[in-house]
């Protein structure tokens, strides 16, 4: 059987980390390619219900980053963000999603190898959990469909 | 309860307020929210251990606000709602007299919510031993089984939304649960409908509920829901330092702080 291919989606906000990205892109680093990104205006935007739709969807991982503190393009934005995520994770240990999934991240967009290194290290990290199927179960996702990455 | 009746009765009677919510004998052992609006219903006010129903949900609904100003029968539970409302800018002094009913059931009248706040910044928010035990029972549990208690715990819920409607909190005109556009979280219970639903209300209710324990005595099926919102209470001690509800200064969910910590964020 071939390798477990993981589907990571990435929440990335538009000034930093969907910046840097393409850095990573531009600067011809070779990345894994599991991982779809979705821009976002600003970290602040990036709703909890988003993240848990995306395991709902057939996620095996998540990816959140954003600018590092101090750097958000409208000020706040990712101090907000980093309040929310930090109540927010705590309530998914606690409720018993695997916290393993979600990675955060601060990624500016001058650190084009360091988005790199994340995508590389979560699609290990996940490659080695396996597939979500403990979530896919309840989300009755079919299983076929979510291993072709 | 002869203090409150009376005082009751002198409110509407001289029309300083227009209805006064408290307390009455409900069905078998129950008791249920009265709303007097002439002096002759005063007398079925009651108040007792059973009275445990949060009155401050009704003071956001639009059939109240109408009647023109109310008072309140207030624990210190609803006291704190109201505060919290208070802040939301839901409910001024304009709108509510507020008669206090101590932890020792005492009858204090507010004469404003300056006041209210003052006397339940005495008492701290605590979660009772009960509840504190099933908290550390759950962090003891490893991931898998904690989800197991919880897809569990959830499935029987049925989405009757007593728990929302029990809440003074959720006074949303329209929940993000009856969106359709789009469909955040599915219409039937499902197994994993009912979990995002019930963390939806936890993480909204974050830095606003205030330990009334109103959803889990409203749940039909008693589905230990409170647990939730307890344990985001406890995370707001441990990372932001806690809250009390405040008539002025920032909620704990709106604001921040350059220096919050966390280990997780690489």
């Amino acid at each position: 059987m071939a390798e477990f291919e993981p589907k990571i989606v990435a929440f990335v906000c538009n000034w930093c980390t969907y910046a840097g990205a393409d850095l990573t892109g531009t600067s011809r680093i070779k990345y894994a390619s599991n991982v779809r990104i979705i821009r976002f205006p600003c970290t602040g935007r990036i709703d909890y219900m988003l993240l848990l739709k995306a395991f709902d969807e057939g996620a095996d991982g998540i990816i959140v980053s954003g600018c590092h503190p101090n750097d958000c393009h409208y000020t706040s934005g990712n101090f907000h963000a980093r309040r929310r995520w930090i109540m927010f994770r705590s309530l998914c240990n606690f409720t018993g999603i695997d916290t393993n999934r979600i990675k955060f991240s601060w990624v500016s967009a001058a650190e084009g190898a360091k988005w790199a290194d994340i995508v590389n290290a979560t699609v290990k990290s996940i490659r080695e959990l396996g597939p979500y199927t403990e979530y896919k179960k309840v989300a009755k996702y079919p299983e076929k469909e979510v291993n072709h990455g | 309860m002869v203090d409150l009746i009376k005082r009751a009765k002198e409110l509407i009677e001289s029309s300083s307020v227009k209805v006064v919510i408290g307390y009455e004998q409900g069905t078998g052992n129950k008791t249920r929210a009265l709303f007097v609006e002439n002096s002759e219903d005063a007398d079925k006010l009651i108040f007792d251990s059973r009275c445990i129903q949060n009155l401050a949900a009704y003071i956001t609904k639009k059939e109240i606000k109408e009647k023109g100003k109310m008072a309140v029968a207030a624990t210190l539970p609803v006291m704190r709602s109201i505060i919290q409302l208070a802040s939301e800018f839901q409910v001024t002094d304009a709108n509510i007299l507020v008669l206090g009913i101590t932890p020792e059931s005492k009858l204090i009248e507010f004469g404003n919510l300056a006041e209210v706040e003052k006397f339940v910044h005495q008492y701290e928010i605590e979660i009772d031993v009960r509840n504190k035990e099933m908290l550390d029972k759950l962090e003891k549990m490893t991931q898998p089984e904690r989800w197991q208690f919880w897809i569990d715990e959830l499935a029987p819920c049925f989405k009757c939304y007593a728990c929302r409607a029990a809440c003074p909190m959720c006074y949303c005109s329209r929940c993000t649960v009856d969106f359709n556009q789009p469909q955040w979280i599915p219409v039937p219970s499902t197994e994993l409908g009912n979990l995002e639903w019930h963390i939806m209300r936890a993480i909204h209710l974050t830095g606003r509920c205030i330990d009334c324990d109103a959803c889990y005595n409203a749940c039909p099926l008693s589905i230990p829901i409170n647990l939730l919102t307890k344990r985001m209470l406890l995370d707001a001690k441990e990372h932001f330092g806690g809250y009390q509800p405040a008539l002025k200064g920032e909620h704990l969910m709106s604001t921040y702080k350059p220096d919050d910590k966390e280990n997780f964020i690489q």
